[in-house]
């Protein structure tokens, strides 16, 4: 995820302190991996330098969490060619999932591969199962909605994906050790 | 407290054999999904414990009583008193419009006709429908005709609510929205649900999943105790 870019978006409506960011984040991405707050001042502390964002308002010597941050033009020129261009889509099959399957086909039998599938999907199943729950809360927001929604499209493919590769792990496992 | 159980049930068509001795049970208000692959037995097993289907072997019972040796009247009064049914495709009557189709099993039970319209207009509102009480169903899309018999599902408040594959026939949005409507109410009125999908994701909104294969329950589907690598979340 880019952090440094979410940090410049949550700039685009006008100066905060770096508490107000870290707020404004957990609030806007729920479910995004957590975000602490030495890692806000870090970000912070590399757009500036970078000028895409400047100091507004309070003194620096009274510390950084007194200090607020606004966009420069140049930050708002790097925001829009972020939001401008389209992600790759999946370049590459990276996922610790795949290599595990993979990994176990070729040092182990069908059964071991076999097994760690059915463990995954059930792994996958308790996790989909949770982020359901939270979704179909009365209470939830839309903020919270959305993103499990995210996740439980990305989990509902591995499923899929867990479910065709163990029907295919026999023949598989021939075409590895012929 | 347990309302339907299936013991040992055993089902074929002809040579083809579709449950190989199925056993469950399903308690007060309780959401069930059953899943697995096409042809593994969900859509068999659904009507052999809603009692449209009769089993070969094994017993089906309702609240202790053995139902699946009653006549066909009687099952059928069951259904239509007790228990709800939904399929893919809703099956609304052609003739008749949204309210009267859904103030249909209402009247069937004897209830007034000004009372089943007031109860049918309540329930094509909880499903978003309300403006189109007085289409038929050929005037209507498929996602409004199977959120209209959603509500004729529902309205009857049943104890068990069967439904197969409800929201099959929907883009996932709809279903969804469909689903959550469903889940919520018929846990308010604590109707138990049977929901036989294929889909993980509408599996997901069940409090238990039952996975089938081969007509028979699938230990190895779910529920293994594993360890999450690096105790990341
Ligand atoms: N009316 C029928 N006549 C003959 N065979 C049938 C009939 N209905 C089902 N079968 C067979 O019984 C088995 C179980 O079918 P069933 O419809 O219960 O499966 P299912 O799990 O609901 O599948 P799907 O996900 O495709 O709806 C299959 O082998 C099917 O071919
Ligand atoms: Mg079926």
């Amino acid at each position: 995820m880019s952090t440094p870019h979410v940090l410049l978006g949550l700039l685009a409506g006008g100066s905060r302190h770096g508490y107000e960011l870290k707020r404004a984040h957990d609030q806007r991405l729920p479910r995004a991996r957590p975000l602490a707050f030495g890692q806000v001042y870090a970000t912070l502390g590399r757009l500036e330098r970078d000028g895409l964002v400047a100091t507004a308002g309070q003194d620096r010597a009274s510390g950084p969490d007194r200090t607020a941050y606004e966009l420069t033009g140049e930050g708002r020129a790097t925001l829009d060619r972020w939001l401008s261009a389209v992600e790759p889509p999946m370049p590459y099959v990276a996922s610790t999932l795949f290599a595990k399957v993979v990994v176990a086909l070729l040092v182990a039998d069908v059964d071991r591969a076999r097994s760690y599938l059915v463990a995954q999907r059930a792994a996958h199943t308790a996790r989909l199962r949770e982020l359901t729950a939270v979704k179909a809360d009365p209470a939830a927001t839309l903020s919270d909605v959305v993103a499990a929604d995210f996740a439980i499209a990305h989990l509902d493919a591995d499923l899929r994906w867990l479910h065709t590769t163990l029907g295919r792990v026999a023949d598989w496992h021939r075409e590895v050790h012929p | 407290m347990t309302q339907l159980q299936a013991r040992g049930v055993v089902r074929a068509y002809g040579p083809t054999p579709a449950l190989r001795g199925v056993t469950l049970d399903v308690a007060e208000g309780e959401i069930v999904a059953v899943t697995g692959p096409s042809g593994c037995g969900k859509s068999t097993l659904l009507h052999c414990l809603a009692g449209i289907l009769r089993p070969d072997a094994g017993e089906v019972t309702w609240r202790g009583h053995r139902i699946d040796t009653w006549s066909e009247a009687a099952r059928s009064r069951l259904r239509r008193t007790e228990f709800g049914v939904l399929f893919q495709f809703g099956q609304l009557v052609a003739e008749l419009t949204a309210a009267e189709n859904v103030a249909l099993p209402l009247l069937l039970a004897g209830t007034g006709r000004r009372e089943a319209r007031t109860a049918a207009l309540t329930w094509l509102e909880r499903f978003g429908v309300a403006d189109l009480a007085d289409l038929r169903p050929g005037e209507m899309s498929g996602g409004q005709q199977q959120r209209c018999a959603t509500a004729r599902a529902l309205v009857t408040e049943p104890w068990v609510l069967f439904a197969d594959e409800p929201t099959g026939a929907l883009d996932t949005l709809t279903g969804e929205q469909v689903l959550t409507q469903l889940v919520r109410l018929a846990r308010e009125q604590r109707t138990a649900v049977v929901l036989v999908t294929h889909e993980p994701r509408i599996a997901a909104y069940a409090d238990r999943e039952i996975v089938l294969r081969d007509g028979l329950v699938d230990h190895t589907g779910l529920g293994l105790d594993v360890p999450l690598a690096g105790g990341a979340r």
